[in-house]
């Protein structure tokens, strides 16, 4: 058994507490020491989560560098983990991002100077970081679990250090009461979210109850998918639904799916734009991950009906999402509804069943994740530069700070998915799998494309064109550090655009085990010809 | 001699415990009325353990003890600090536990 | 020379990463190492041109497959290039003009400090557009597609602190990507149909039938018409054609470059590659023609009444790429006639810009040729350049526009019966409104009395000059070209027989003698030449333009297709949006915050029972225990 998996979650937990603990005070040195550790060990965790990349055979086993320690014997409950091609991108994306949006945050999180020279709440720093780390350590562990009660506790539990950032730390841009509208956002998140854990939770028991009554009393994934698929383990269909309903719900809440988004809005707009990254770019995709895990695998009949309904809602929030990003005023909302309406793409992608949608989905997570941390973390330099979230404050931008605007484009283009960059595969692949069984659908979604210029474009155009506004004149271009932020966002965006091909040699053989859970199959062209010109390869 | 008259004298008082916390105002003698029915239920489990034979009932008997010691300590602390701030030892005078 | 075609792209992509990220150190040089990419990969095109010409017929169509760019199960995208006699006239095309503009743009941009981003995009544009005619795959010509999208959306966008530059970028890119909606639903269709998208297995090759024989019309036809939509968009044809007006805002020789030469030829491109598909979707077709032909008019008509010297000229390229769109909808009898209008247009379009920039230059970027007029003889060489331009999209017999327009309209007649009737009718209108533009654009500009505005800042008047020669010489080689190339070209049929092998070939049986044909050309062309002398030749033109017809007022405001879409679009687009605002926190978030007020009230009336006083809360322990007693003691009873 290796220890990898418990060591790449492992060493961000040690780090969170590690740097919880670290000694307080207001000098600049002891601040930047907090950070470098958090950094560092954020690197190394990016360097253990390549190293499980590195090490994951495409070709073998479904689960690998499994490993498991008993944790609750009586109710057959294991710390298990195991990692499938999924999990693996989905890893990666998180330990690529947490150095990143700590970068970005170098400064949001520093303690507040008072008028006479003191300092306020001098372990700020502390503790931003210590959270941020706890959280990517709950999220790896998610991502990673193989026992459904280990990945319960965890999708729970990272809603405690995502209280506190949402609700402790705020942007420079909030007004006289962003005190109190942060503490809304922040309750909101945590209301909503506990909401569907508790119905999880209830389904998660049930479950057990239904597998201990026909002698299989764990909580261990592959073991209880492995019987629903021989048929050692049958859930009634009534129950089965209920079932599916109960995880669906917190998958949904988390992930958000309209009509249960409205509170990633208000979360996004008054956290920093770091923390807004962390909850639309991480925190929520374990939200579709889980779909595609969980709900496919242990209820494929209750999945296969209510698919299409789940279709049709996630279609809602593509169009939704989306005329509403068009209608915001708030740049960080604007941001916010946009990633509705990626969400509605790649819940559509999961429940559309074809090999094109799943592995579409499982890349717009990580795509998603890239392109949102760069626009998101721009608007967010932009946004702390003016003190000001509002479009309207912002004008001609570009024309004192170029590279600014420059790197905001490239965001909003990568949201639009315009081709050549990551987004446009995850969004195609998407459309086309839904499209191959539900063309009605498929086309629909399509509108989603050219509302997603219509979103993008103007804001660009409202904020960084036109004639110089008044509080803009003298904002300085992009630092060093807020280069090293968007360069390799930029990078992977184009990287990942170009040759998506090691990411889809991952994902393709997982999402064909999770179609063939489901017992479904991509359907056959009416009148198939060689799929490719051929040719020689260089 | 019949143990059943030992639970007669446990409930006996556990009565007078419980009218005493109803009915008396001052914290040190409503302290001892719950003192009072702690031990009746003492009493009460010491004698089914007897009466069944085996130790469950001393044991939790037992497990009382220790936290009618702690509750002494605390709550004996409580009482002095409100008598010295109110000048009164009257449960009446206070009600402090609500928002 | 297979590993060459890859080049043709890479060279200018690398020109484009250079210039944008190269930074200040490359402000001086910027210009100069742009135009050397664009060269570069003109150079590349020339060698597999001679080599493409040395191989016979059937031989010629090269393949070169990079990498596997997208596999998941059965969807396989390749990043790989086909280089076949199509392709190849499209490159010379992009890369030969592209050179030429960029070699201008030296010029023309000297003064401007933001020119190294403007090579940069220029570069961009070159290697997306050349991605888009070199893609063996409906996907990868997506991606080029697109990418000219975006080059022409930071190009019209490039002087972006003027707000209506930025607008129209949008506007641009936002109607393309209408256009691009239905490129993307029929990739998804063919893959559902075929199993792929590319070229080879869907469309066939010569001796070779592709998937596409097999295909229900109806399926067929729904690709052409979702295709067509897409040429819609690109090629600015109606009902997607309002962007291109606008699109006048950029940089005078991106208006030449994408707007007139290229680009905006892409739709024509993608029609007639997709030509397999079309001829055998006769509904498809039908459409394509009404598209084409209602353009044609659509656009000249617009030209007729614009005073803005590149808003005249951008309604003269929607009008001919109408002839092109028509050509390609009447399926193997136009479409080599088609590509081959596309390329002399490539040069007197692109020649005809650049001179309208270079009256620009010389006049303080004054564009309203009411504010023109004498200026023949302050600015020689852009007079006659201009004026060979304006002789070759009139059609003046033994010029350019003169063969492969006429071609176009016999091609139309030939469709025959009523369709035929109606094409060529529509066809023949179309050139003679054309020369009436073209002669206004003429007579305004270079003929007459000056009719010079002072600078409302500064009060000086203009000092009209040549331009310098970095401008001058790319304007004489298009006028070179606009001269001669039709000729060349019918020489022989050899353009017709280049393309014979990618785009098949079939007489149509026309009602009129050819002859006929061109004469009539020829005489709706002197027509409509010498109605514009007499308005705009005999008497002196006012500054200020006269009221008009409602029909002239409606032009000026491009038959009021913004405003068409402005009430049927874009208000209740935004009506929607600012209610599904309101409705997102009022309507859904107020439930939420609704329900989770009244759970908050109901704990506030709960709430008073906590008195506080410590026997009251005895008191309920005490009866709640009494209960517990005595319900136990019950049900044991029970």
């Amino acid at each position: 058994m290796s220890y990898l998996l418990t060591a790449t979650c492992a060493v961000p937990a040690a780090g969170a507490v590690l740097t919880a603990a670290l000694p307080a005070g207001s000098s600049q040195g002891r601040r930047r020491t907090t950070k470098g550790i958090a950094l560092a060990v954020s690197a190394a965790t990016l360097a253990l989560t390549a190293a499980v990349a590195a090490g994951f055979e495409p070709g073998g086993a479904r689960y690998q560098l499994t490993e498991s320690h008993s944790w609750i014997r009586s109710f057959g409950i294991n710390f298990s983990l195991g990692v499938d091609g999924i999990s693996a991108v989905l890893a990666l994306l998180t330990a690529v991002l947490v150095p990143i949006v700590m970068l970005a945050s170098w400064h949001d999180a520093d303690p507040i100077r008072n008028p006479d020279g003191t300092f306020e709440n001098v372990r700020r720093t502390q503790g931003f970081f210590a959270l941020v780390l706890a959280v990517e350590a709950m999220v790896l562990v998610s991502f990673l679990a193989t026992d459904i009660f280990v990945f319960y506790v965890f999708f729970e539990a990272m809603l405690i250090p995502m209280y506190f950032l949402i609700g402790g730390f705020g942007d420079r841009a909030g007004g006289p009461d962003s005190g109190a509208q942060r503490s809304y956002a922040a309750v909101k998140f945590l209301l909503y979210n506990l909401l569907g854990g508790l119905v999880m939770l209830a389904a998660v028991i049930g479950l057990y109850v239904i597998a201990q009554n026909q002698g299989q009393a764990t909580f261990d994934l592959p073991t209880l998918t492995g019987a629903i698929a021989d048929g050692k383990l049958v859930i009634d269909p009534t129950a089965e639904k209920v079932l599916f309903l109960g995880f669906f719900f917190a998958f949904a809440v988390k992930a958000p799916l309209w009509p249960l988004h409205t509170w990633l809005p208000n979360a996004m707009g008054e956290a920093t734009a770091g923390t807004a990254v962390l909850i639309t770019a991480v925190v929520d995709k374990v939200g579709t991950f889980a779909m595609l895990r969980f709900c496919l695998g242990l209820f494929p009949g209750a999945s296969r009906t209510f698919g299409p309904y789940i279709l049709v809602l996630s279609l809602i929030g593509i169009v939704y999402g989306a005329l509403l990003a068009i209608g915001q005023k708030d740049i960080k909302r604007l941001v916010a509804y946009a990633s509705i309406s990626h969400f509605g793409f790649i819940i559509m992608g999961i429940f559309a069943f074809t090999s094109q949608g799943q592995t579409g989905a499982t890349l717009y997570m990580v795509n998603h994740g890239i392109s949102t941390a760069a626009w998101m973390l721009v608007a967010g330099f932009l946004i702390s530069r003016r003190g000001s979230r509002l479009i309207s404050d912002f004008g001609g931008v570009q024309k004192v700070a170029p590279v600014l605007a420059g790197t905001f484009l490239i965001g909003g283009l990568a949201t639009l998915s315009l081709p050549g960059m990551a987004p446009f595969v995850s969004e195609f692949l998407v459309l086309v799998g839904t499209f191959s069984k539900y063309p009605v659908i498929g086309i629909a979604a399509t509108f989603g494309i050219v509302l997603a210029a219509l979103y993008a474009l103007l804001l660009y155009q409202r904020t960084m064109t036109g004639p110089v506004k008044a509080g803009i004149e003298g904002m300085a271009d992009l630092k060093v550090r807020e280069l090293l932020v968007v360069a390799p966002l930029v990078a992977l965006t184009l990287f990942l655009g170009v040759y998506p091909k090691p990411l889809t040699d991952l994902v393709n053989p997982a999402v064909d085990a999770t179609l063939s859970q489901v017992h479904q199959t991509d359907p056959a062209p009416a009148h198939p010809v060689a799929a490719t010109t051929g040719g020689e390869h260089k | 001699m019949n143990p059943v008259n030992y639970l007669y004298l446990a409930a006996l008082l556990f009565t007078i415990g419980a009218s005493g916390v109803l009915i008396r105002r001052n914290a040190i003698v409503l302290f001892m009325c719950v003192e009072l029915m702690l031990n009746a239920s003492n009493l009460a489990l010491v004698t089914f353990s007897r009466m069944h034979g085996n130790l469950d009932g001393q044991i939790i008997a037992f497990f009382t003890m220790v936290v009618a010691a702690a509750e002494v300590v605390v709550g004996l602390a409580i009482i002095v600090s409100i008598f010295r701030t109110r000048h009164s030892a009257s449960v009446d005078d206070s009600n402090l536990m609500k928002l | 020379m297979n590993s060459l075609i890859p080049l043709l792209v890479a060279a200018p992509l690398a020109g484009a990463a250079l210039l944008l990220l190269g930074g200040r150190r490359l402000d001086r040089s910027g210009p100069w190492l742009g135009t050397l990419a664009a060269a570069l990969s003109f150079a590349f095109g020339l060698a597999l041109f001679l080599d493409m010409l040395g191989r016979s017929g059937e031989e010629r169509a090269l393949h070169q497959r990079l990498f596997s760019w997208i596999p998941v199960n059965g969807f396989q995208a390749d990043v790989s290039f086909q280089l076949d006699q199509l392709s190849i006239v499209f490159v010379l095309l992009i890369t030969g003009v592209g050179t030429l503009i960029h070699l201008y743009s030296v010029g023309y941009m000297a003064h401007d400090e933001r020119r190294r981003r403007f090579f940069g995009y220029l570069n961009l544009f070159l290697a997306a557009m050349l991605l888009l005619v070199l893609a063996d795959n409906y996907l990868l010509l997506y991606v080029g597609w697109e990418g000219v999208g975006l080059a022409s959306y930071l190009l019209i966008g490039f002087w972006q602190h003027k707000p209506s530059a930025a607008t129209a970028a949008k506007k641009a890119f936002i109607v393309n990507r209408v256009g691009d909606m239905g490129l993307s639903i029929a990739i998804m269709l063919m893959f559902t149909e075929f199993g792929s998208f590319a070229f080879g297995p869907i469309l066939g090759s010569e001796g070779t039938a592709g998937g596409a024989q097999q295909a229900g019309e109806g399926k067929l036809t729904a690709i052409g018409l979702l295709l067509l939509l897409a040429a819609c968009g690109k090629s600015a044809q109606v009902p997607l054609q309002s962007w291109l007006g606008d699109a006048m805002e950029g940089p005078t020789p991106v208006s030449a470059l994408i707007h007139a030469a290229t680009m905006v030829t892409a739709g024509v491109y993608l029609i007639t590659r997709s030509g397999a598909i079309f001829n055998l979707a006769p509904d498809a077709q039908t459409a394509v023609v009404a598209v084409g032909a209602v353009t044609l008019l659509f656009g000249a008509i617009v030209g007729c009444a614009k005073d803005d010297i590149k808003k005249a000229l951008a309604g003269s390229t929607m009008s001919q790429i109408g002839y092109m769109v028509l050509a390609a909808g009447l399926g193997p009898i136009g479409y080599a006639f088609a590509i081959m209008h596309l390329v002399t247009h490539g040069f007197f379009k692109a020649g005809l810009f650049l001179g309208a920039g270079s009256v620009m230059h010389g006049m303080d970027d004054e564009v309203n040729m009411r504010h023109y007029g004498a200026l023949r003889k302050y600015m020689p060489v852009t007079f006659v350049t201009f004026g060979l331009g304006y002789l070759a999209i009139i059609g003046f017999p033994g010029l350019s526009g003169f063969f492969s327009k006429d071609k176009i309209i016999e091609a139309a007649f030939a469709r025959g019966g009523t369709e035929g009737w109606i094409l060529g009718l529509c066809a023949l209108t179309g050139a003679a409104v054309t020369a009436f533009y073209m002669t206004r654009v003429m007579l305004l500009t270079f003929f007459g009395e000056k009719r010079w505005q002072p600078d409302p800042e500064t009060g000086e008047e203009p000092h009209p000059h040549e331009s310098p020669s970095t401008m001058t010489v790319p304007m004489i080689v298009l006028a070179i070209g606009s001269v001669f190339a039709g000729g060349l070209f019918t020489l022989n049929s050899s353009f017709l027989k280049w393309l014979e092998p990618v785009t098949g070939h079939a007489e149509g049986n026309s009602p009129l003698q050819p002859l006929t044909v061109t004469l009539l050309t020829t005489v709706c062309m002197l027509a409509g030449v010498g109605l514009a002398y007499l308005m705009y030749g005999r008497s002196p033109v006012p500054v200020t333009p006269p009221v008009g017809s409602p029909l002239t007022r409606a032009a000026r405001r491009d038959l009021l297709q913004d405003d068409f879409n402005h009430a049927v679009l874009v208000r209740p687009g935004s009506g929607l949006t600012a209610s599904l605002v309101y409705l997102d926190s009022k309507g859904l978030d107020g439930f939420v915050n609704g329900l989770a007020a009244t759970i908050g009230g109901i704990s506030g009336r709960l709430r008073r029972i906590q008195t506080g006083f410590a026997r009251s809360y005895a008191l309920s322990m005490f009866g709640g225990a009494l209960l517990l007693a005595a319900t136990t003691l019950l049900m044991r009873s029970v």
